[in-house]
């Protein structure tokens, strides 16, 4: 006879939950942009570019302050001095302390890239949403308005608006933006076209969220990236038409200071020798077009890798 | 073909009408008067000038007007200059410039798609390194800065090449290296990028399974291809050379259109302005047409790619 077999009560203990284990993330979890900083991270050229942007930042902000000047006041008893211990930077030829003027000038042409590329970015999200969202006509004549506005040369149409304007720094940032907002309006709305097509939004649709929800959940975050670029590449190109209106001598008026005028004012008193009244601003502007050049190329590839080769 | 020719060229057409009408009115809204500058004058005087400009008629006609003399290829009277109309400048002007552009267009395309297909054969190591420090570099200094040390250092203190003026070739090398550096990067830069898309494209496998040596695989396939995207910026970098010789022209004392933009605007004559404004949209406009159909007629697969957006 076969022995019956013994059930015993551990028999039918629950199982030990050993399987959960195996289902556990074993290293945190990362959002989009924790890893898109991490690849950032990795990128040496693009973090050079971002220290430089926040020293210029805080330069721009306390900088005026260091050595005790102000920007407008002026000694002609110490004029085109060579930089020295008590004028960091020399003096120009008005006997206006350089250091000063530096960095109240990077105030300025840095405050007017940023202010270019926000309201860039806020007119393109709104126009190239639109555009996109309501597709059809709509989209249709607010892209050809787009396109006609975007055949007219960036430069000749800033010069033209500061000629029919008074100077000063909001004529110049409302000249930058006149049609410095297309790219941005052309960009936004290429991204949304794309992403309306995609599963998730259509998934997202059918389990009935509505437009405000896809907006916020899965529209933004998506196309956050892209326009990160546009924005961070914006800003030198602001920063760089304003340099090229002072030099005209469409810019900022004096006794207040751009850095594209300090570049203008220097030119006057090259012939005397004053080469480091040019160096200072010319360093400065290219300094930060490198910087953001760089970081934003970095971004581009941290934000998408597929992009980079 | 033909129905997407005539279509671009009547869009052409309507945004230089658009350009025409957004600097007449631009003009118009300028607070003041063109011959404030003159000083007080009797007022049969003044009402001659006003009638010999067309001054004293209704802004709508004035408009009318001009677009007609327009279409006469007329670009109406200079308002500064007794004897001289605008015509009579652009004639005088557009060669020069029309020189310095193509010098540097030139330049540009040559060592742009050199460093770019240099960088790409070598990718990640030094040559692409070095080639792609040039080409940020080109992108970060403003050409006005790049122009000024050039004078400084080949002018005045080798002397080996003489500036201000145009009169002999060895005038042109210094402007056309200046206005060529930020095109040479930017198309550094895209070169560079489509050429390491094209290198890794099967047919470049392909060509390399059959025993094609590098050089022909490089020449016969990977550039032919990888120059197409170059094409299309064309257009873009034309418009770059155009606004650029405002500066370039001016730092050189070129008589050239740029030149006379320039100095238009520090006369405030209006008439010049326009007439300049409307001139150079025409020909980039132009342009931008003709890369558009161009581009079209050497790949017909954008026009698909176009038609489905």
């Amino acid at each position: 006879m076969e022995k019956q077999m013994k059930l015993t009560e551990d028999m039918f203990q629950p199982a030990v939950d050993n399987f959960k284990e195996a289902e556990k993330i074993a290293r945190p979890s990362m959002s989009y942009w924790a890893d898109a900083w991490r690849r950032l991270k990795t990128n040496k050229l693009a973090m050079f570019g971002l220290i430089i942007i926040i020293l210029l930042l805080i330069m721009a902000i306390i900088g005026p302050y260091l050595n005790g000047f102000t920007y407008y006041e002026q000694d002609f008893t110490k004029k085109n001095l060579k930089p020295n211990a008590e004028h960091w930077f020399g003096t120009d030829t008005s006997g206006r302390d350089l250091f000063t003027r530096a960095w109240y000038g990077a105030r300025i042409s840095l405050f007017i890239g940023f202010m270019a590329a926000l309201i860039d970015f806020l007119v393109g999200v709104v126009y190239g949403g639109i555009s996109a969202i309501r597709g059809g006509r709509t989209d249709n004549v607010m892209m050809r308005i787009a396109e006609v506005l975007y055949a007219i040369p960036y430069l000749l149409m800033v010069i033209l608006v500061m000629i029919a304007m008074k100077r000063g720094i909001w004529p110049i940032i409302i000249a930058m933006t006149i049609t410095g907002w297309i790219p941005m309006a052309r960009l936004v709305r290429g991204q949304v076209l794309q992403l309306k097509e995609l599963e998730f939004v259509h998934a997202a649709n059918a389990m009935g969220a509505n437009m405000g929800w896809i907006l916020r959940k899965h529209m933004i975050p998506n196309t956050l990236g892209p326009i990160l670029v546009n924005l961070t590449l914006t800003v030198p190109t602001a920063i760089f038409a304003e340099a090229t209106l002072s030099y005209l001598g469409l810019g900022v008026q004096p006794p207040q200071a751009s850095w594209g005028t300090l570049v203008n004012d220097a030119l006057g008193s090259i012939h005397i020798g004053n080469l480091y009244q040019l160096y200072i601003p010319a360093i400065l502007i290219s300094l930060t077009m490198l910087a953001f050049n760089v970081f934003g190329d970095g971004l581009r590839d941290a934000l998408d890798p597929r992009l980079r080769n | 073909m033909l129905k997407y020719t005539l279509k671009r060229f009547l869009w052409a057409i309507i945004t230089l009408w658009v350009i025409i009408t957004i600097t007449f009115i631009i003009m118009k809204i300028i607070p003041g008067n063109p011959f404030a500058k003159e000083g007080p004058m009797p007022p049969a005087i003044f009402n001659n000038l006003q009638k010999h400009y067309n001054l004293d008629k209704p802004e709508i006609v004035q408009y009318g007007l001009y677009l007609k003399s327009l279409l006469q290829l007329d670009f109406g009277p200079s308002m500064k200059s007794k004897t001289l109309t605008v015509n009579d400048y652009i004639k005088k002007g557009f060669p020069v410039s029309l020189h310095l552009g193509l010098q540097a267009l030139v330049i540009a395309i040559t060592f742009g798609l050199i460093l770019g297909v240099i960088a790409a054969l070598n990718h990640n190591r030094w040559p692409d390194y070095l080639s792609m420090v040039i080409a940020i570099i080109g992108i970060s200094v403003p050409s006005f800065i790049l122009a000024t040390f050039l004078i400084q250092y080949f002018a005045v203190y080798l002397k080996v090449l003489p500036v201000a003026t145009w009169k002999s070739w060895s005038h042109t090398v210094l402007p056309s290296i200046s206005l060529a550096m930020l095109p040479t990067a930017y198309l550094a830069r895209l070169m560079r990028s489509s050429m390491l898309e094209v290198m890794n494209q099967d047919f470049i496998l392909t060509a390399k399974a059959k025993g094609l040596s590098r050089s022909m695989i490089i020449i016969k396939h990977a550039i032919r291809n990888a120059i197409l995207p170059v094409v299309t910026v064309l257009g873009i970098t034309t418009a770059n050379l155009v606004t650029g010789s405002f500066i370039i022209e001016h730092i050189f004392g070129i008589p050239g259109m740029g030149e006379m933009f320039v100095k238009s605007i520090f006369n405030r004559d209006y008439s010049v302005i326009l007439g300049s404004t409307v001139f150079y949209s025409a020909i980039l406009i132009f342009l931008i047409f003709i890369v558009d159909v161009a581009y079209t007629w050497i790949d017909p697969r954008i026009k698909v790619a176009k038609e489905n957006i």
